[in-house]
Formats: C-alpha cells, structure tokens, sequence
C-alpha cells in the first residue's frame, strides 16, 4: 500500500476501531442502554426509525442550506464593502465581531417571538452563525492586495474597480472556499441548536424528544445523522475549492 | 507668461524643478520632506540609474515620476506636459515580480492592456494580435515555451522577466525598476542586467533603475545618481561615458571599478556624516 492509499483509508480504519472500542467498552461493563447506548443499539434504533429520522434529516438539512445560501449572499456583500473601503472597514470590523462573540443560541428566543415556532428561527439562526467566516475572509482577501501591484496598475489609470475586479475578488477566492468549509459546518450547528427549543421538525427536535423518551439510541443516531451531513458537506465544499482554485494548492498538487 | 514656450522648447524628457515632498500635511507643517530640492533633468531615451541608502526616498521619487504622488512644492515635466495624474506612458516593476498565480505568463503580461487606454476599449476584438505581441516579447527575454506556464512554475528570475514584459507589454516610453534584481542570485542578475540592456538598446525608452548594487547601477546606465537620506537629496550626479554597447566583460576592466569605487566613496562618505547633517536640516 503506498502512502497516499494508507492516508486516504486512515480516518476510517480510525472510525472502524473507535466503534470497536466502544461496543467492547459497553458490553465488557454491561453499560446501561438508556445511559450510554452501544453501537449496536444505535444502529437498530436507527434502522428500526430510519424513516422517521429521514424525514427530521431532510429538513435539517435543507433549512441549513436555505440559512447557508442567505450567509454566502450576506458574507459576500459585507466582505466586499469592508474589504474594498478602509473607512466601512474601520467602522464595520469592530462591531461585526463583537456581534460574532454572542452566543448564536441566545437569539433563538428572540427569533421564535419574532417568526414563531418553525423553519424562521432554524434559517435564521444557521444564517447568523455562519456568515462572519464568509464575511471576514472575503474582506481579508480583498484588503491584502500587494501596494507595488496595485502601483503598477494605478499608474495605467486603473480605478479602484478595475483593481478590485482584475485582482482582489480572484485572489480572495481561495479563501471564500475555505470559508465555505468553515461555514457550512457552522450552519448545521445553528439549526440543530434552534430546532431543540423552536421547532416540531428537524434533528434537533428530535434529539429532545428521544432524550426525554429516553431513547438514547436513537438521539446518538440523530447526532450520527447530523454528524454525516455536515461532513459529506465539507468534503463536497473542500472538492470544489480544490477544483476551482487550483493555483493556490500548488503544493499538494506537485505532490 | 513667457514660461508656457520655454517649456514647450524644452529638450528634457524628464524634467524636476525643486521639487520637495512631505507625505502629509502635518509632516509638511514640520517641514519634514521624504525628499528636497531635487532638481534633474533627463535626456530622452537616457537611462538612468538612482542609488543610494535604504529609506532615502528613491520609492517616493519613482511615485512622484510616475505621477502617483503630487509634489508639496516645485513642479514636474515629463515630456513637455506637467504631471497632473498618473502617468499612463510608465511602466513600473518592483522587487517582487508579483505575477497573478490564477493566471498564465502571457495573461500576466497582458494584463495591462485590459486596463490602459486605448488597448482596452478594443481589448476583447484585437485579443489575438495583442496575445501575439505578448508573446514575442517574452520570447525576447527568453521566456519563450513558458508562456502557457503558470507563475509559479517558474523560478524567480523568469517571473521577474515576466515582470518586465508586463511593464513593457503597453510600449511605454518610461520604464521604472524599482531594485528589480534585488531578490536574485548574482548570476541570474547579470543575465537579466543585458537582457534590459538589449530591451533598452533595442526600443529607446527612457530608464529609471532604482538600485543598492553599484555594479549594476554602472553597468547599464547613462548617468548614475547618488541619494542621500534624511534629507532625501540628489547629492551626486556622475555620467557614466563607458562605450557602448556594453558586455559584461567590462565589469572586469579598470575604468568600470574606478567609477563603482567613486561612488562608493560618495556613499561612505555620506554615511559617516549623515547624523549630523539630518540634524542640521531637520531644524
């Protein structure tokens, strides 16, 4: 096996002994199902409601990705203002990231008086969350242009347009896509955390109610489910950068 | 009113009368200057070669050449019209050859055709024709079969080649380098030193090489002059009449050293007795 090969199955062989370990751990020392369930009861739980939690999945998973697209809208817009203008920059950063260390989970009240009960809060909560590592990285490869590039432009009557069309917005994309990996994990942390007060539908809903069924089987495989999404998600985002954006991962690919 | 018709009778391409420049207007109230009274005047088509130690103002006078920094006082001609703004007929290049990495050598070299008038306007119907300008011109600097490569499938001195040609691509009649080989190893220098003195021999534009290394300085210019720091001052100004066309060979020969050991003189010199001077000024 060649060392790519042994890098490329490592996470999984990794899972398969952790899952082992786990189910050793729990039949070795008799632990309670409705403490600490086993693999083995995660997964006949999760088959024996695999429809049900199918259903929770798919609107977990689209309202993520309803919050997530209005975070790349909003992210984008904001990071190029902040990025492109000193002074939205001096004014906007400030307070974009005193309002990033709120604890996201402390709007979901708030969001449910304002949209009620539903997929409002869910969007929006995953929105809030997930935008500032969009925002903040757009800005960040916007404002760091090279002053002798941006010399070597303005003295052929380039305006701040041309500069930011010709060089800023390609040279920030690197970073948007490594944002978007960021983000959408992010995403699915704020819908589940606002569907476990503010929803009747979703994993987190779910997740609540098995608990207080004390059907921890089928929360783990609630949390395995959610898991699973935001992972298949980051790949796919982490394919696409690479295939997008391939200049700036010159390294791995001389490999 | 009679200034209008002398300056039109002007036979200098470049042309500083006292002009001072404080970066802002509380430096200025200090009278605080990056650079002072720099009075020069340039031949066309004279190249020429500015050196000095660092921070003594040599950047600021290539942005106020260039048009990208208005003088606190005095004025500036280049070719007969007063700067007034950036200055379209320059090329610049700097130490870093900052090449865009999402695009290829000859896109690179394109680039400022999309920006500068009156390539742009017909940029995307004469593609073809400018691309194949492009590429002749890299295959004069040897870049030749590396035109479809990225930037950094190249090594250092290719990009600066690069560098250049994207500086020459809108055929300026100025060009200025801003230590443009500093970041190379002496051998790749010197290859890049003939390959500007052939671009120069070949097309006549005027030349202003910003520079720490004396040799070079002597080697490729017409006139070299010497800048001091704080002040920011030209305080020697020594024409180089080496024969040309000039290789490399004569770097060896007597006359070239005389010349770099004078103006090493004039920099060890100003270096020991700067302090004092700065502070005779800065009052």
């Amino acid at each position: 096996m060649s060392k790519k090969q042994i890098e490329t199955w490592a996470p999984w062989v990794l899972l398969v002994v952790f899952i082992l370990l786990w189910q050793l751990l729990c039949t070795v020392f008799e632990v309670s199902e409705f403490v600490f369930p086993s693999p083995a009861r995660i997964w006949t739980q999760f088959w024996e409601f695999k429809g049900i939690i199918a259903g929770h999945a798919w609107r977990t998973f689209w309202v993520t990705m309803a919050g997530f697209g209005i975070a790349i809208v909003v992210g984008v817009l904001l990071g190029f203002v902040i990025g492109s203008s000193r002074l939205a920059y001096a004014a906007v950063y400030p307070l974009m990231t005193a309002f990033n260390a709120l604890p996201k989970a402390a709007f979901v009240p708030i969001l449910v008086v304002w949209f009620g009960i539903g997929v409002g809060p869910a969007i929006l909560t995953a929105f809030l969350i997930s935008f500032f590592p969009i925002m903040v990285n757009i800005a960040t490869g916007l404002a760091t242009l090279e002053p002798e590039l941006e010399d070597v432009l303005r003295v052929l009557g380039a305006k701040r347009w041309d500069v930011l069309v010709k060089v800023g917005l390609p040279r920030s994309m690197p970073y948007f896509y490594g944002s978007l990996k960021v983000a959408i994990t992010l995403a699915f942390v704020g819908t589940t955390v606002s569907e476990m007060t503010a929803a009747n539908e979703g994993i987190g809903y779910l997740l609540i109610s098995a608990g207080s069924a004390m059907q921890m089987g089928l929360a783990f495989a609630g949390l395995v489910v959610v898991g699973a999404m935001a992972m298949v998600m980051y790949e796919l985002f982490s394919a696409i950068e690479k295939h997008t954006t391939a200049w700036a991962h010159r390294g791995s690919q001389n490999a | 009113m009679s200034a209008p018709i002398l300056e039109s009778a002007s036979p200098w391409f470049v042309d500083f009368q006292d002009v001072w420049l404080a970066y802002n207007d509380e430096l200025l109230k200090q009278n605080h200057f990056a650079v002072e009274a720099i009075d020069l005047q340039v031949r066309k088509g004279e190249f020429i070669a500015i050196v000095g130690p660092s921070g003594c103002g040599k950047s600021t006078f290539m942005k106020l050449t260039t048009g990208l920094k208005m003088p606190s006082k005095g004025k500036i001609l280049i070719d007969n019209e007063p700067v007034t703004g950036p200055l379209k007929i320059s090329g610049m290049a700097f130490q870093a050859p900052s090449l865009l990495p999402w695009r290829t050598t000859v896109d690179n070299v394109l680039l400022p055709l999309e920006i500068v008038e009156p390539y742009r306007s017909n940029f995307k119907a004469k593609r073809k024709e400018y691309e194949e300008r492009a590429r002749k011109l890299l295959q004069k600097v040897g870049l030749g079969g590396y035109e479809d490569k990225f930037p950094w499938q190249l090594s250092g001195g290719m990009q600066q080649r690069a560098s250049i040609c994207r500086a020459l691509i809108h055929e300026p009649k100025m060009l200025l380098l801003d230590e443009p080989f500093g970041a190379l190893d002496a051998f790749t220098r010197e290859e890049l030193w003939c390959i500007l003195r052939d671009l120069w021999t070949e097309q006549q534009f005027n030349v202003i090489l910003v520079t720490h290394d004396l040799r070079e300085s002597v080697f490729l210019a017409d006139t070299v002059y010497v800048m001091s720091k704080s002040p920011g001052r030209f305080v020697v100004k020594r024409e180089i009449d080496l024969p040309r066309p000039r290789d490399l060979e004569i770097t060896y020969t007597k006359e070239f050293t005389d010349i770099v050991h004078e103006l090493r003189g004039h920099i060890g010199a100003m270096r020991s007795s700067a302090p004092a001077a700065s502070g005779a000024i800065t009052q």
